[in-house]
């Protein structure tokens, strides 16, 4: 079992729901990533995404981009976001999983990346721009090493088709929660409740809720109709604020705690 | 080609956000169902003749042909198309399709503008609103082009992310049809992008091809041997190299090697890139080491992209056309001589294939025929070459 099935099983009976926040690797810079890994655990996260910067982010909008342009002018890869894991996972056991696009990973070589990021110590994978079709390979790679692999399923995503990416997905399965690219929104959007009820219906693996999320409220909404809440834009936005500045976590501890607060 | 998943070999694919999966589905079962219907066909072709002016002419150019030496080089005038530019084959397809759709909104990325020019115009003539992405380096660039399509009755949204030129234009543009699906169509401008649209743009351009055929057929009775043609994403060189795949017919891609192949300031993706992923397709990309994409250059803004159309990587390892490359200092060459020789001036892109058809022709023997796509005017490129010689600054 994987250290993200454990959580979710353990959480489940507890009765509780995972929070998943996301962070840009290397922003402002890797150190402080590092001690960012820690501080959202103190907060109360169960898994975190680590977002490998990419030249091309076409499935984010501005706040993620601009995280991810500041990342690389620092000179973040893939390989380095790798020895990175290597060292935070030295300090704990949280699941922590990589959010990348496709091309750092082919570029790096599909074997080569599975078998580092394993022995580094990440537990999963999200590739947005790697749907289940076209991952066949990196599936059994990731199997073999005993990666998870995330599919991601979208309000338009047809009932039939849910069902067939739930089947490919592992550790959960990642509902986006509009049809659109990452960032803050306002509310819950139109249909999400009806759209989560039926996930439910072609799944029995843990479900968590992502994109436009960012706020307690929105939280408390979505959170009994599903098994976490990934909390992304707002946060990188608060790190790009307050990341290197001195005290600046005090910010970043309250926004977490404040969602953890409204998660059963 | 390509199969079933939309790989032409172990390229294409379709590496796109959930989001776009369905709705790519729906493009392609969309497109299948036009090209079936006789009157979709039949309404095209109609526009393809009495609004962008097909077929458009073969010309023999006796005069390059004489100055070069060695074959008789035709050129099949793209130029002379609606809007200057082969661009109008593929934006009137796929804006009669997505009107076919029921689509309510266009929208299209432009690096030079050519595509933008050639969406805009095919939105106004069937009355549909139209947004076009264009990076802020670009939209400084080619002012004139920004105002043509302002003309015309579209929006244009400068894009101030990356490198704010042509690929990230491309980025903006899938941010916007993720986000608006519904309602939004997207028109890409070359035969690059996730399946169905290598495939889709391909066909639609695949008219020069076949024009060009039938017409070197009716002046010489046979086929030409060697058809040479630029590349970008490759759009107008698929175009004309397709009807004669099978053919005994040497297919030469013409890539923009800008200041030099052993710099880094170069769009020679084919030559010297390597395979990755870029805007839903597999192919050849110009990337570091660490998979990131590169900012590419050329003085030809058409040809200014680091990634390549999937069939052209495919082309390239099958050996079923080859890709060579020439500087920005050898299309200007080529810009002049035809200027001078026959009094045409192509556009910057077209001018590399010009440029390299001079460094071939003094090897080919004068029974033989070289035909040349041209794909576009130069009037747009004007500016650009008198700077040029006014600083011999690189643009």
């Amino acid at each position: 079992m994987s250290r993200i099935d454990l959580i979710f099983k353990t959480l489940k009976r507890e009765r509780k729901k995972a929070l998943i926040p996301f962070i840009t690797a290397g922003d402002p810079d890797l150190a402080t990533t590092k001690g960012l890994v820690f501080t959202l655990e103190e907060c109360g996260a169960h898994i975190i995404e680590l977002g490998v910067p990419f030249s091309d982010p076409l499935a984010d909008g501005p706040v993620i981009q601009a995280a991810s342009l500041r990342a690389l002018g620092q000179g973040v890869s893939l390989g380095k976001v790798l020895r990175l894991v290597e060292e935070i996972r030295q300090g704990t056991e949280i699941p922590l999983v990589l959010m990348t696009y496709y091309n750092p990973v082919f570029r790096l070589g599909l074997e080569k990346t599975a078998r580092q990021a394993a022995l580094a110590g990440v537990d999963g994978f999200i590739i947005p721009d790697l749907p289940p079709e076209e991952a066949g390979e990196w599936r059994e790679l990731a199997r073999a090493n005993n990666l998870d692999v995330i599919f991601l399923v979208a309000p338009n995503t047809p009932l039939s088709r849910a069902r067939f990416v739930a089947s490919k997905t592992s550790g959960f399965l990642y509902a986006v929660s509009v049809t659109g690219i990452t960032g803050k929104r306002k509310g819950i959007p139109e249909g999400l409740i009806h759209y989560l009820r039926m996930l439910r219906g072609v799944t029995r693996k843990p479900l968590a809720v992502g994109f436009g999320i960012s706020t307690p409220s929105q939280v408390m909404e979505i959170a009994p109709l599903s098994d976490g809440v990934i909390v992304g834009s707002a946060l990188v936005d608060l790190v790009a604020h307050y990341g290197n500045k001195r005290g600046g976590f005090a910010h970043i501890r309250s926004f977490v705690k404040s969602i953890a607060e409204a998660l059963p | 080609m390509p199969d079933k998943k939309g790989y032409f070999g172990p390229y294409g694919g379709k590496f796109v956000p959930e989001t776009l999966i369905t709705p790519l589905k729906e493009l392609r079962e969309a497109f299948r169902g036009a090209m079936r219907d006789r009157h979709f066909r039949a309404e095209l072709n109609y526009y393809l003749k009495v609004y962008a002016g097909r077929p458009t002419p073969l010309y023999l150019a006796e005069n390059l042909s004489k100055t070069l030496g060695g074959a008789r080089i035709y050129l099949k005038r793209e130029d002379l198309a609606h809007t200057g530019a082969h661009k109008i084959n593929n934006t009137l397809g796929q804006v009669l399709l997505g009107k076919r759709m029921g689509k309510s909104r266009i929208i299209a990325e432009t690096g030079a503008g050519q595509h933008g020019v050639a969406t805009a115009t095919a939105a106004a003539l069937f009355n549909l609103k139209c947004h076009i992405y264009m990076g802020e380096v670009d939209v400084r660039r080619q002012a004139m082009n920004v105002y043509r399509m302002q003309l015309l009755g579209a929006e244009v949204i400068p894009v101030k992310q990356g490198s704010c030129t042509l690929k990230d234009a491309i980025n903006e543009a899938i941010r916007d049809w993720v986000t608006h699906v519904k309602d939004t169509f997207y028109v890409i401008g070359s035969v690059v992008g996730p399946n169905p649209y290598p495939m889709m743009v391909r066909e639609f351009q695949s008219v020069i091809g076949r024009e060009a055929r039938q017409q070197l057929k009716r002046t010489e009775g046979r086929l030409p041997d060697i058809i040479v043609a630029c590349v970008g994403g490759g759009s107008n060189a698929l175009g004309i190299f397709y009807p004669f795949r099978r053919d005994p017919v040497r297919l030469i891609g013409v890539e923009a090697a800008g200041l030099g192949l052993d710099t880094e300031r170069h769009s020679a993706t084919l030559s010297k890139g390597s395979p990755g992923i870029l805007h839903g397709a597999l192919s050849y990309l110009l990337q570091t080491e660490d998979g990131q994409i590169m900012e590419a250059h050329s003085l030809a803004p058409g040809l200014d992209y680091p990634g390549v159309g999937p069939e052209h990587a495919f082309f390239k390892d099958s050996g079923m056309a080859s890709y060579v490359s020439v500087t920005d200092d050898e299309a200007l060459e080529g810009f002049r001589i035809l200027s001078e020789t026959e009094g045409i001036i192509p556009a910057l892109e077209s001018a590399h294939a010009i440029a390299y058809t001079s460094r071939l022709a003094p090897e080919t023997t004068d029974d033989q025929i070289i035909l040349i796509n041209l794909s576009g005017r130069g009037d747009k490129d004007v500016a650009i070459v008198a700077e040029r010689e006014k600083g011999g600054k690189d643009s």
